[in-house]
């Protein structure tokens, strides 16, 4: 049964064409960084969707965001089977979603998205599934298997509010 | 005299009630439901887990009245109301605890906030007596844990997951090969036929020293194989899920080996090596575990399966077993979402 609801639909959120930045991972250790560099700038309010299938590192990312703003050895289990975990010992709190088991995008109002996305950080795995309820101020990160093992390709999209932090990460690269 | 006791399960996908009586010294389930074996009855409300608190929140009442009527008894004959406070889902905990905490209330018995994870801890004690203290290996969707159980409220964890829980590892493989869900069943039953030996599949963390598990490599490496096999056959199927089977089994062996020596070392008094939650259904892991635990003069106890996955029997068990040693709440403890069960390691939760 379960099967069978998930060839149902998924909408898909509406993005308006926008220049996606190319990003090469060729380490695990690449994708760390990169999420470390992205944690450091990140402020209230701010939402940032991972795509990506399974295995390309969305949780690895997550895990790497949430201890550079933390004290380093946080444990970040995957939410896969809880859909969130929240970090309320960092300022602002970090939500850490994943969206993969949602149904209906409204059911993500009864794990506190409105509350995330106001004044928390929100980290979002399958934000796909949020449909038109993902805000469109935010930065998406889509991540692709490479050639190796290891490597991963990633794409960046960011709304205005991310200009200069992606500049002075594109510089420090 | 018995103790009686209600227990409410609601920290994630399943709607449970049951009523537990200890009867002199022995433990007796009065009834157990789950919203599974409701819709087996009602053609209502379906059998697919949903994640929303409505759901809970349609069905808790009717649940709770069936489970009181099935197990012979009223609110005035319980003893007490427990109620999974946490770990888990907010929305969920927050529709168990208010309910259980509403009749207690109103039926001016005890509140009983019990930890989602001492229910499973404590389970092997319901169905077979172990006493403390004894290692635990608890392996679910959403947890894989290796605790010292050493008194009711007193839990040691050796070792937990860096990632992802094994029965996540068990469903993200089998999403891979095509198989159903849950994981955990539909590999074990690809796997009968398959041989774990003509695919080599990482076994993390192994070697490394402490109990912590690791499992998000092997979808990486699942999902290799399969990328390099446009075509896969039944038998490619049925030897991958072999080969995942063995590996997840592997991990968790050697882990809960190490556990095994810690365990013994602080208590040479220890009797008994426990496995519970969902993963701890799968046969391999339990020829596995019970080899182990021979080798090193321990018992292995298992409880059945109705009793390992999630359920309220547990819950009002634990809740027997705190309320016997006055462990009660106040009406205004709050729901958990991260509740470790060892408070030693709270701060990383």
């Amino acid at each position: 049964m379960r099967e069978e609801r998930q060839l149902r639909r998924v909408p898909r959120p509406i993005y308006i064409k926008e220049a996606m930045i190319p990003i090469e991972l060729p380490t695990e250790g690449a994708t760390v960084a990169l999420a470390a560099s992205f944690a450091r700038r990140a402020l209230a309010g701010d939402v940032i969707a991972l795509e990506g299938e399974l295995g390309t590192g969305k949780t690895t990312f997550a895990r790497a965001f949430i201890r550079a703003r933390g004290k380093g050895d946080e444990e970040v289990p995957s939410p896969t089977f809880t859909l969130v975990q929240v970090y309320d010992e960092s300022e602002p709190p970090i939500w850490h979603f994943d969206l993969y088991r949602l149904e209906e995008p409204e059911e993500a109002f009864e794990l506190g998205i409105e509350e995330a996305f106001l004044d928390g950080i929100s980290l979002i795995e399958w934000p796909e599934r949020l449909g038109a309820l993902l805000p469109r101020r935010r930065l998406l990160l889509r991540l692709f298997f490479g050639e190796r093992r290891e490597s991963r390709r990633a794409e960046l999209a960011a709304d205005p509010r991310w200009k200069e932090r992606l500049e002075e990460i594109a510089a420090a690269l | 005299m018995a103790v009686i006791v209600l227990g409410i399960e609601t920290s994630c996908d399943e709607t449970a009630a049951a009523v537990v009586a200890l009867e002199g010294s022995v433990p007796v389930v009065r009834s157990n439901l789950v919203r599974a074996q409701i819709a087996l009855h009602e053609p209502y409300g379906g059998v697919v887990p949903e994640i929303a608190a409505r759901a809970h929140l349609g069905l808790l009442d009717r649940l709770i009245s069936r489970a009181l009527a099935e197990a012979g008894v009223g609110l005035t004959e319980i003893d007490g109301i427990a109620a999974a406070a946490g770990p888990g889902l907010i929305g969920g905990l927050v529709v168990g605890t208010t309910m259980g905490k509403a009749i207690a209330w109103a039926a001016r018995k005890p509140f009983l906030a019990v930890n989602h994870l001492e229910g499973h801890a404590l389970s092997v004690r319901l169905t077979e007596g172990v006493p403390f203290p004894y290692l635990l290996l608890l392996v679910s969707g959403g947890h894989s844990q290796l605790l010292v159980c050493s008194a009711v409220g007193g839990y040691t964890r050796l070792g937990t997951t860096l990632d992802d829980a094994a029965g996540e590892a068990f469903d993200k493989t089998a999403k891979l090969l095509g198989l159903g869900y849950p994981g955990g069943p539909a590999i074990e039953r690809a796997a009968r036929e398959g041989d774990p030996r003509r695919f080599s599949l990482p076994r993390p963390m192994r070697g490394r020293p402490g109990c912590d598990f690791s499992f998000s490599g092997l979808k990486t490496a699942v999902r290799e194989i399969v990328a390099r096999r446009p075509n896969l056959g039944p038998r490619d199927v049925a030897d991958l899920a072999a080969a995942i089977e063995l590996a997840i089994s592997d991990v968790l062996a050697e882990r809960t080996g190490r556990a095994i020596r810690i365990f013994c070392e602080r208590h040479p008094e220890g009797r008994a090596l426990v496995a519970a939650g969902g993963v701890a259904a799968n046969q391999r892991l339990r020829r596995r575990l019970s080899a182990l635990a021979e080798d090193c003069g321990l018992d292995f106890v298992a409880p059945a399966p109705a009793i390992c996955t999630d359920n309220a029997a547990m819950i009002a068990w634990a809740g027997i077993e705190r309320l016997r040693l006055g462990f009660v709440d106040a009406l205004d403890a709050a729901a958990r979402p991260r509740w470790p069960l060892d408070t030693r390691s709270e701060r990383k939760g």
